[in-house]
């Protein structure tokens, strides 16, 4: 019965878990927006319009059918992404982009309002329940035309205007590895390196030789008592007991020979059963035969 | 007519030669052929690393057949040949973590928890790694590829092969077959340093036998250790994770079927892939250059540093220990991953100076440890070098 509930216990855990892992548009950040579009980007439609970026910060594709894209803090159920479409699975690290032409019916990508270029635009991503916030960004009021604003860093916290609009692409494109490149300008005789590493390397075998030293001593402990308690419930047993050892080992023997060695003694009871064959067309022999035997 | 349709014969017979691996074969085919035939040999003949050597030499093989570039899918640099898919194990770096968890399954940490102090062997024989990290920037090559050929001192294909599609996928292929052969000849490249660092009075230390280890400490083992190791080095999980996740389902009692299949099916069938496509992806063009030649000197510099580091870890370590509980500084060399080789190094050599003095079940302790060890470093590396 206990088990029976654990069971329950943990598949209803496991039931949870995986609808907390299946809702994790929670790492998709508003990246990217370009108020005034004069020579920038346009549409499958040939059309210019501002447009916002969305960024999947996380490293497993993540699907934003469902959620929602607004401009008024009062109506966050403003565009709901539709669903059904392929194209809003955003791959791990990439970009989707949101043209803001007020032009809904022109497909999924398009939203139902447009971002106005004299006063400061609010933009906001609810998630699929219309009430969690996931991200918002506020557009302060005079941009430039073709110039955007956004994450300096994709998906980081700082924004502000941006050097170049690049839609659907990083925000900033890095041609080197800064980690590398540290180390080749500070560390050239790999010193560093070793010095770091052997230290992480120690410091991990240090603290498992530590923690399993004293849980030895702990088992060696615990075996010490066990050993003891034992030799004292042994000891406590023949102070009480006018038994010797060999007597309690011929008893025990007598004991074994009556409960398990029964071949000497048989049940002498014979049970007749009458076996009973009920006619069945299923079973009748007439009826498997593929000729009819020849008289 | 008959002489068009001679014509037309003889233009297919020479249109099917171009096809052959004749018309298409390089000295540099040739020159890996015959090293994968040595590796075939070695392994027949002197039984070195057989589970690792056959596929791989047989897997030079498979790669160096020349053919003609014509589509035809058959490569293992081609998307979607038969030979890239069973590649995208080696490629994206799973294969290593499968064969972790199947030498976590088959690996017993009895002689390591009963005397956790050899773990610390483990740790100062990782020196090796960054001893030929070091060399291998001064020989030109970059922090990330240096990190790569550096791992090959850990003396673990598997971590070799994860590490290295990470930081350097181009130089993969040289760096695990320099850690496979290193490993095959570990017997011969040890026993000369152990000699040498050692003295007689050294040789001949006798340890303590391991205590009797309980079940629970072994069932403890690898949580705690799964869990202190990846809390320091979370970059180390993949390798780690798997090891000591191998481990419980041995030690846990409960998930026999579990345990056989990691170390046994699953492991083998890991182990052919992966030998067999590392092999593959060492052709000609990719593998005959001045960078993979660096790269086994490097695996054989990194080899003996970390043997000889080791060893004198332990001598100094002898120094802080009372007399009665010092260690055989022949056990040293066990702290290079090679399971079980290098143990089974320290009790030959060992045995020679004294015929009843068996070091094998003290050497598997750093042995281990040198497994946790590597992996550690390995995730190190990953973390400062991606």
């Amino acid at each position: 019965m206990i088990r029976n509930k654990i069971s329950i216990l943990m598949l209803f855990a496991l039931f949870c878990s995986a609808g907390a892992f299946a809702q994790s548009a929670s790492s998709i950040r508003i990246n990217e927006v370009l108020v005034i579009n004069e020579d920038n980007f346009v549409d499958n439609y040939g059309k210019r319009s501002g447009w916002v970026e969305l960024y999947n910060s996380s490293v497993g594709t993540v699907d934003i059918k469902g959620c929602y894209l607004t401009d008024d803090k009062n109506n966050p159920t403003k565009y709901p992404i539709p669903k059904g479409d392929v194209l809003t699975a955003v791959k791990p690290r990439q970009h989707v982009l949101f043209w803001a032409d007020g032009q809904p019916s022109k497909g999924t990508f398009h939203l139902n309002f447009t971002l106005n270029p004299n006063k400061e635009n609010y933009i906001a991503l609810f998630d699929a329940d219309g009430k969690t916030l996931i991200d918002e960004v506020t557009i302060p009021a005079g941009q430039t035309a073709d110039i955007s604003y956004g994450r300096v860093i994709d998906g980081e916290e700082k924004l502000g205007i941006l050097t170049r609009a690049t839609p659907s692409t990083n925000n900033v494109t890095l041609d080197t590895n800064e980690k590398i490149e540290n180390f080749k300008k500070n560390d050239s005789y790999g010193v560093g390196m070793t010095l770091t590493a052997m230290l992480a390397v120690f410091s991990v075998l240090l603290l498992l030789f530590i923690v399993f030293k004293n849980i030895g001593i702990a088992a060696i402990k615990a075996s010490k008592r066990n050993v003891q308690k034992a030799a004292g419930d042994i000891a406590a047993s023949t102070k009480t007991s006018a038994y010797t050892g060999e007597i309690i080992t011929a008893i025990s023997m007598a004991l074994h020979e009556v409960n398990e060695d029964v071949h000497d003694t048989e049940d002498t009871v014979l049970t007749i059963k009458k076996v009973v064959r009920t006619y069945s067309p299923w079973s009748s022999k007439i009826y498997t035969l593929r000729e009819t035997p020849k008289k | 007519m008959q002489e068009s349709f001679l014509s037309f014969l003889g233009e297919n017979l020479q249109l099917f030669f171009t096809y052959t691996g004749f018309a298409n074969a390089t000295i540099g085919h040739f020159i890996m052929i015959a090293i994968g035939l040595v590796f075939i040999f070695l392994a027949i003949k002197y039984e070195f690393e057989p589970m690792l050597l056959i596929p791989i030499g047989f897997g030079i093989l498979i790669g160096n057949i020349p053919f003609k570039d014509a589509g035809l899918n058959i490569g293992i640099y081609e998307e979607g040949s038969v030979l890239n898919i069973l590649y995208q194990g080696v490629s994206q770096g799973w294969y290593p973590p499968l064969i972790f968890l199947g030498i976590g399954a088959m690996t017993d940490f009895s002689a390591l928890i009963s005397n956790p102090k050899l773990m610390l062997i483990g740790a100062a024989a990782q020196f090796g790694i960054f001893g030929a990290y070091t060399i291998a920037l001064q020989m030109g090559f970059e922090p990330n590829q240096a990190g790569a050929i550096g791992i090959i001192g850990g003396a673990d294909g598997p971590t070799a092969i994860f590490l290295s599609s990470r930081l350097a996928p181009n130089l993969m292929g040289a760096i695990a077959v320099s850690a496979y052969s290193y490993m095959a000849l570990v017997p011969i490249i040890q026993p000369p340093f152990m000699r040498l660092l050692t003295t007689k009075k050294e040789r001949v230390i006798r340890m303590k036998p391991p205590r009797a280890v309980s079940s629970t400490e072994k069932i403890i083992f690898p949580i705690i250790g799964m869990l202190l190791t990846c809390f320091l080095v979370p970059s180390g999980l993949p390798l780690l994770g798997m090891l000591f996740f191998g481990n419980l389902l041995k030690e846990s009692g409960v998930t026999r079927r579990l345990a056989e299949t990691a170390r046994g099916p699953l492991i083998d069938t890991i182990t052919t892939l992966l030998g067999v496509t590392v092999g593959a992806s060492t052709q000609a063009t990719q593998f005959l250059t001045w960078n993979s030649i660096k790269i086994f000197v490097l695996g054989a510099l990194s080899f003996v540093i970390a043997t000889c580091a080791g060893i004198l870890f332990v001598k100094f370590f002898n120094l802080f220990l009372k007399e009665g509980n010092k260690i055989n500084p022949l056990i040293g060399n066990s702290g290079v991953s090679a399971v079980p080789d290098s143990a089974r190094i320290s009790q030959h050599v060992g045995l020679e100076y004294d015929p009843t003095n068996y070091l094998l079940m003290h050497a598997m302790a750093p042995n281990v440890s040198g497994v946790i060890g590597s992996a550690v470093a390995a995730g190190i590396l990953l973390g400062f070098l991606t």
